[in-house]
């Protein structure tokens, strides 16, 4: 049992050379309204930087758009507006993107192909983009067979997945779940790529595994350099991997900082919604939560700041503008008028009824919004 | 806590002993719960943990009989309170049972809802099932309050599932549970596809209608952490065994078992310095093929040359306060420090910085 160094904690603050950049990224999504259309305010003017070497966590519940903004990041989707920038510059188109930032998926279950082999999962991402000469086709030699088979065996091995060898000739469905994982993880490392965008990936596999692979992401980071997005709903975990975690809300980052502080001193009031609701086995009260509720219905957000209908410390100007982020401390920024007009919460004059909305508000909008999709 | 304090044999509501389930037969067949030993009292929340294929869920179709085939009960007892056998009862006596005695909230029971009728119609169904007696009206009456119980006004009874949340539609499968007033409710990962905020909002609702009506909870959940909060005792699983019992608070602070250890070390903590935690190395066994002697054997950084070939007894520990399977606690090896913790007395760790009073870090490498 080892603390975690020091230097790892302060790299954060130190803020290393940004590689990937998401710049204002607003994603609406079209959908069939009733007979109208009408659009999904699913992302809206995020702006997030991942530092090289640096584990950037992206803290929200479903619908908050954690999952569209990964997919953006990874270009699978198009933003609506806004610009993602690999190493300052737009980002080059699908392939040679692709060999930078890699994104690996919640579900092992339905990521990995089950009529194909592990070796084939691994050896496909080698062949397509032709990593170190090894490339396949109809006129490889057996030369290159090895070598594409000592590639494979490497890439389990970084994966601890041993003994490699075995391990490259199973099938899915012979795998655990966190081996799974494992593999759709080396799979992404096939390309060597400098980016890993990590979309809830222990989310589906059992407790007592999820630690090994969050450790797993830990020393790819620590041994080579790696620079990763880890987008998750438990902000426990968040706390334990990362160094910086940014609080989504309703397509919105609300709150970003150093991981240990944004969970010690939260200073959003939905953040602070979101520890006080987190399971906490330290804690010797059971818990009081301030802004009761779900989120909001993206169709028609809410104006202003998204979270005011149930935020406890409400105000006139929460309703009508969006607040600005606001720096709070050291690299630690909340958007929220509290801190945009320098008032402590006991400070704010709160609007009568400010953080009683419930989910029981009538009409058929309260069900779940087309984006929230399944944990 | 209370619930234990106040002991006596006709507090106990559910008590299951030796109970094996498998799936399948002959040489075949899966053990999916061996040897399962159950206790829970009068307005008790007992917490079963485990993770996915542990025989959490299996034991708890097993006590109820909804188990289907191939599951088979191989072995046990489980009774309901001091009359009923609940493992030869007829499929009539069961019917008087369930829902008015045993209601039982299934997983994903978000899509237990049925999507084509109405919220109270659904409500009317189970009423009209169990208490024929009742008019029309008294039946929308009582569904309205059930309603409002959970917190969902009761003008919502005309909609459709579709048109509630995951939550509330959560909170209606609580509703129609509790609709008979039954004296044991198991709930079986009522809360976990729901986001953090909504899954609190329904624990403390469940909380305080526990105390209100004052039924049993048995509570099947893979979150220890979870468990450690809102129950009285805690009941882990591994690999169809149960492996430790004990009080929430004894298993949180002074865990007996390997297992329990690994699995509280594997929620990275939201207070304190952060550490490099290692969890449990390995995964969950195939229960086609489980390993000989102690199930966990492989994957413990404790096991001596026993574990690997004898199965370990469900041993009483602490004045039979907790009771744990373990070679190791059988009172003839050394105990490891992390695992012979004193508990904290009194039923809550209450003042000061929790968590600080132990300076071993907790999961340390063995």
């Amino acid at each position: 049992m080892t603390v975690i160094p020091v230097e790892r904690a302060e790299r954060a603050d130190q803020g290393g050379r940004p590689v990937l950049e998401a710049r204002g990224l607003t994603k609406h999504f079209p959908v069939r309204h009733g007979a109208r259309q009408a659009v999904v305010h699913a992302v809206e003017d995020v702006t997030l930087t991942l530092p090289d070497g640096g584990i950037t966590a992206v803290v929200g519940e479903s619908g908050s758009g954690k999952s569209t903004l990964a997919r953006m990041l990874a270009q699978l989707i198009k933003p609506t507006a806004g610009a993602v920038l690999l190493d300052g510059e737009a980002a080059p188109a699908r392939r040679r993107y692709a060999r930078q930032v890699q994104l690996v998926l919640q579900d092992p279950f339905s990521s990995l192909n089950p009529v194909h082999s592990v070796r084939y999962h691994l050896a496909r991402p080698l062949q397509i983009h032709g990593v170190n000469g090894a490339r396949n086709g109809p006129r490889n030699g057996p030369g290159n067979q090895q070598s594409l088979d000592s590639l494979v065996t490497d890439l389990l091995t970084r994966v601890s997945l041993t003994p490699a060898e075995q391990f490259a000739a199973k099938y899915p469905h012979e795998l655990s779940g966190g081996q799974r994982q494992r593999v759709a993880i080396a799979r992404a490392l096939a390309v060597q790529p400098r980016v890993l965008l990590a979309d809830e990936p222990v989310s589906m596999l059992d407790v007592s595994i999820r630690l090994g692979l969050l450790n797993l992401l830990a020393g790819l980071r620590e041994r080579e350099g790696l620079t990763i997005l880890y987008v998750t709903h438990d902000i426990a975990s968040a706390r334990y991997l990362a160094d910086v975690i940014a609080v989504m809300y309703a397509g919105e980052v609300i709150e970003s900082g150093p991981a240990a502080q944004v969970t010690d001193q939260p200073a959003h009031p939905y953040t602070q919604l979101l520890l006080s609701a987190a399971p906490d086995p330290d804690r010797t009260q059971p818990p009081s939560l301030a802004g009761r509720g779900a989120t909001p219905n993206l169709i028609r957000p809410p104006s202003g700041c998204r979270f005011h209908p149930r935020c406890p410390h409400a105000m006139q100007v929460c309703a009508q503008n969006r607040p600005p982020a606001v720096e709070v401390a050291l690299g630690h920024s909340s958007a929220c008028w509290l801190h945009a007009q320098g008032l402590t919460p006991a400070q704010s004059q709160p609007l009568p009824g400010a953080g009683r909305n419930t989910d029981h508000q009538p009409g058929p909008d309260a069900g779940p919004g087309p984006t929230s999709g399944k944990e | 806590m209370s619930a234990q304090a106040v002991m006596g044999a006709d507090d106990i509501l559910i008590d299951v002993t030796g109970l094996c389930v498998d799936y399948g037969l002959g040489d075949g067949a899966v053990h999916a719960v061996v040897d399962a030993e159950l206790t829970l009292r009068r307005g008790e929340v007992l917490g079963l943990a485990g993770e996915s294929g542990s025989g959490k869920s299996t034991l708890a179709y097993a006590i109820t009989r909804l188990l289907r085939p191939p599951g088979v009960i191989t072995a046990g007892q489980a009774r309901f309170g001091s009359s009923v056998n609940l493992l030869t009862a007829g499929q009539r006596q069961l019917r008087g049972l369930r829902w008015n005695e045993i209601a039982v909230v299934l997983q994903s029971s978000m899509n237990a809802l049925n999507p084509v009728l109405s919220i109270g119609t659904q409500f009317s169904d189970v009423l009209r099932a169990h208490r024929p007696e009742m008019t029309r009206a008294t039946r929308r009456a009582k569904s309205g309050e059930l309603l409002e119980m959970v917190g969902i006004p009761a003008d919502r009874l005309g909609n459709f599932p579709h048109e509630l949340s995951g939550g509330m539609r959560q909170r209606v499968m609580i509703a129609t549970a509790l609709a008979l007033d039954p004296s044991v409710v198991i709930l079986d990962e009522p809360t976990t596809a729901l986001d953090v905020v909504t899954q609190r909002e329904i624990l403390e609702e469940l909380m305080a209608l526990r105390d209100r009506l004052g039924f049993a909870v048995l509570f099947i959940s893979h979150d220890l952490s979870l468990l450690v909060e809102i129950a009285d005792s805690i009941a882990v699983m591994y690999a169809g065994r149960l492996v430790e019992r004990a009080g929430a608070n004894a298993i949180f602070r002074a865990p007996r078992h390997p297992y329990s250890l690994g699995l509280l070390s594997s929620f990275p903590s939201l207070h304190g310095p952060r550490r490099v935690m290692e969890g449990i190395p390995g995964s969950p066994p195939d229960l086609r093929n489980a390993p000989a002697g102690c199930s966990f054997h492989p994957r413990c950084g404790f096991a001596f040359d026993r574990c690997r070939h004898d199965p370990p007894p469900l041993l009483d520990l602490d004045a039979g306060t907790r009771a744990v399977s373990c070679w190791l606690q059988d009172g003839t090896a050394m105990v490891p420090a992390e695992l012979a913790r004193a508990v904290p007395a009194g039923p809550a760790v209450a003042a000061g910085q929790p968590g600080s009073a132990d300076p071993a870090p907790i999961g340390g490498q063995p």
